[in-house]
């Protein structure tokens, strides 16, 4: 089993004549994913990687039956293909655009919860269900079907844990990142709620980062609600403060953010936590055994 | 993005947010002469970015001529060492002459993007002037707080809590609302991700004054506002992180002596932290980004060389976007075109591997490959004498 996507997700494309658009959808149906169209508004009518490309996002789920949408838009506009693809009827969106300015996700955000609209990211790598769909830029190959799920603020520090659990022979459920900015759709909570309700997910792997206190809510309701085994790694133990660590979202302000913090609220609510990166396969071998 | 006070406070002057007269000196007779214009009493402020000013001696209430062209020659040129600015402090290169205000009390209000409600949120409280993270911890009751529906917006009744809440008498309340009202029009207006006012000043003569000021801005909304994009002051940066902004990559300078060079901010953070474990310091935190070119692998190894205390490098990629063979194909270009002259151990996993391996091994350069992270960073650690 999976949460969000599986076999049935058919998959439009935002912004899928631009080059990043192109080079991962032609990813995602190299791994199998059913990409039924793409949208450059402009550009309707056109074929491109052999799909057809509409206008509008209405008009491709009218035409194709596309069920969930993939964002490459850049920044400036790409809030506005958000809203589109909302108001389309699209139920799950995955926003991988990095740099939407913070204010208007501000507006976007209780729009989406509004019409029941399930957001991942922005500036996230996506999700993927391994052997089934893949909807996001992540490598395809790293990732094994099995039992673990696997939420994460990060991308290529995703990759780098999944490839661990491959190699320590835990296959995965769903992987999610679920975005590295201030603001997101959906929280590690959100997620969590999902895998919980998922008999094919028998534990869970969760990747934080400084900045926020998204790990510490978390912590609270694993304890309070979620009885399958989980494993935290917590990114930043060395960052100074008031440095924005890359991500938008990745900042010690005002005291507040820092790993050890999160560790120990994590750890309070018993929850393992790896303290060695090197060594997140062994451990979860443990943990998942 | 951070800017000065001065600048915060004409901009916010543009949106009738009342702050002191008073503008940037150049010269100790400049500061004299504008305190003379300005009553005969003033304040005297350094201009740098870190807070923390006041109890680092950068600011100044001078009364005549005499008194303001001492502080500024004092002020001027000075490195303060604040909490805020690390141990080695910062040069004082500009300096604020204001009128000095006839303070009755003094407030904090802020306005910033509030991440847990995803909201814009509005902070005050009475105990302005002090470190408020310190009110916040020891007196949170002290705080009040509210938060905007971002399709009403500021609403009157939210006014009234803030207004209620600070327990203002009632001619103090209508004023203060219109002037939390400005602020929020401009932090709206201006994509900021800060507006900080502490203190907010409430005069002998009962007029409310912005006393300080701080603004910052979301960087990825500059784009819609290029005419603030200029405010950076280079002077205020590091110059290998303004550098590296140059060339679209995200560098920090750190205290140790291993560079290392990362795809993806999580992934950089997670090897900073492996350094350290390992038994050693990491000297950046660079993340090349996922979609690195073999030019901006070039610049990232420029930057990390600059440091001169840099005495190994440690690469560390993930292949996804970017090829593993790719950036193979950059680490022997750019240490072949430049004397690297430490140490380099690389990591590569993911997309394209095995290729990325053959060209390092290849290419005759006396590269250490290791297998997986913990072993890189037990290599680069070794390297200083670090290592478990």
């Amino acid at each position: 089993m999976s949460i969000l996507v599986d076999k049935n997700t058919k998959v439009v494309v935002q912004g899928f004549t631009g080059r990043e658009g192109t080079f991962h959808a032609e990813q995602m149906l190299v791994y199998g994913t059913r990409v039924v169209a793409g949208v450059t508004p402009g550009k309707g009518g056109r074929q491109h990687l052999g799909l057809p490309v509409f206008n509008r996002v209405a008009d491709a789920v009218a035409g194709t039956g596309a069920n969930v949408s993939c964002i490459f838009v850049p920044p400036p506009f790409a809030a506005d293909a958000i809203v589109e693809a909302a108001e389309a009827g699209l139920k799950l969106i995955v926003c991988i655009t990095e740099g939407i300015p913070v204010l208007d996700m501000v507006k976007v955000k209780p729009y989406l919860d509004s019409k029941g609209v399930v957001l991942i990211g922005p500036n996230c790598p996506g999700l993927i269900s391994p052997g089934k769909t893949k909807v996001g830029i992540m490598p395809g190959p790293i990732h094994q079907e099995g039992s673990i799920g696997l939420i994460s603020r990060s991308g290529t520090l995703t990759y780098e844990v999944v490839d661990q659990l491959t190699k320590a022979g835990l296959g995965q459920s769903t992987c999610i990142g679920i975005g590295g900015d201030p603001i997101i759709g959906s929280s590690f909570i959100d997620i969590l709620a999902r895998f919980k309700d998922d008999p094919g997910t028998t534990g869970v792997v969760l990747i934080g980062e400084i900045g926020g206190s998204a790990e510490e809510e978390a912590a609270e309701y694993i304890q309070a609600n979620f009885n399958k085994p989980v494993l935290a790694f917590i990114a930043g133990l060395t960052a100074p403060p008031g440095k924005r660590m890359g991500h938008a979202g990745a900042i010690i302000s005002g005291g507040k953010g820092k790993a050890v913090d999160k560790i120990a609220s994590l750890e309070a609510a018993g929850i393992t936590v790896s303290k060695d990166i090197g060594r997140l396969g062994q451990l979860a071998r443990e943990v998942f055994s | 993005m951070k800017i000065h006070e001065f600048q915060a406070k004409e901009i916010l002057r543009k949106f009738e947010v009342p702050v002191p007269g008073g503008r940037i000196c150049r010269e100790p007779e400049e500061a004299g002469r504008l305190v003379g214009q300005l009553g005969g009493r003033g304040v005297v402020k350094a201009q740098i970015y870190a807070g923390g000013r006041g109890k680092a001696g950068g600011v100044a209430v001078v009364s005549g001529k005499e008194e303001a062209e001492a502080a500024f020659r004092r002020i001027c040129g000075m490195t303060l060492v604040s909490p805020q600015t690390g141990p080695e402090g910062r040069l004082v290169r500009k300096v604020l002459v204001e009128e000095a205000l006839p303070i009755k009390s003094e407030y904090y209000l802020s306005l910033l993007v509030d991440r847990a409600r995803a909201r814009l949120s509005i902070l005050a409280s009475a105990a302005g002037g002090m470190d408020i993270e310190e009110v916040a911890a020891t007196q949170p009751e002290k705080i009040v707080t509210v938060s905007l529906d971002p399709i009403i917006g500021f609403s009157g009744y939210l006014g009234r809590q803030l207004a209620f809440g600070l327990d203002l008498a009632p001619n103090l309340q209508r004023p203060f609302i219109d002037l939390v009202g400005k602020l929020v029009k401009a932090f709206l207006a201006l994509d900021a991700s800060l507006i900080e006012i502490n203190p907010l000043v409430l005069t002998e003569d009962e007029r409310w004054i912005a006393a300080d000021a701080k603004l910052t801005f979301d960087d990825n909304a500059l784009f819609r506002h290029q005419d603030l994009a200029g405010l950076a002051d280079q002077d205020e940066a590091d110059p290998l992180e303004w550098e590296a902004k140059r060339h679209g990559l995200n560098y920090i300078r750190l205290d140790g002596n291993i560079g290392a060079m990362v795809n993806g901010a999580g992934l950089a953070m997670a090897t900073m932290d492996l350094i350290k474990q390992a038994g050693a310091e990491p000297a950046n935190f660079l993340d090349v980004g996922g979609g690195a070119s073999k030019e901006m692998i070039g610049q990232g190894f420029k930057i990390i060389l600059s440091d001169s205390r840099v005495k190994a490098i440690l690469v560390n990629i993930f292949g996804g976007i970017l090829r593993c063979d790719v950036l193979a194909q950059g680490i022997v270009e750019a240490s072949r075109e430049m004397e690297l002259g430490v140490p380099l151990i690389i990591r590569l996993s993911g997309t394209n591997e095995a290729q990325g391996r053959e060209i390092l091994a290849g290419s005759g350069l006396a590269f250490q490959v290791a297998k997986n992270m913990a072993e890189a960073a037990g290599l680069v650690a070794a390297q200083v004498g670090g290592g478990k």
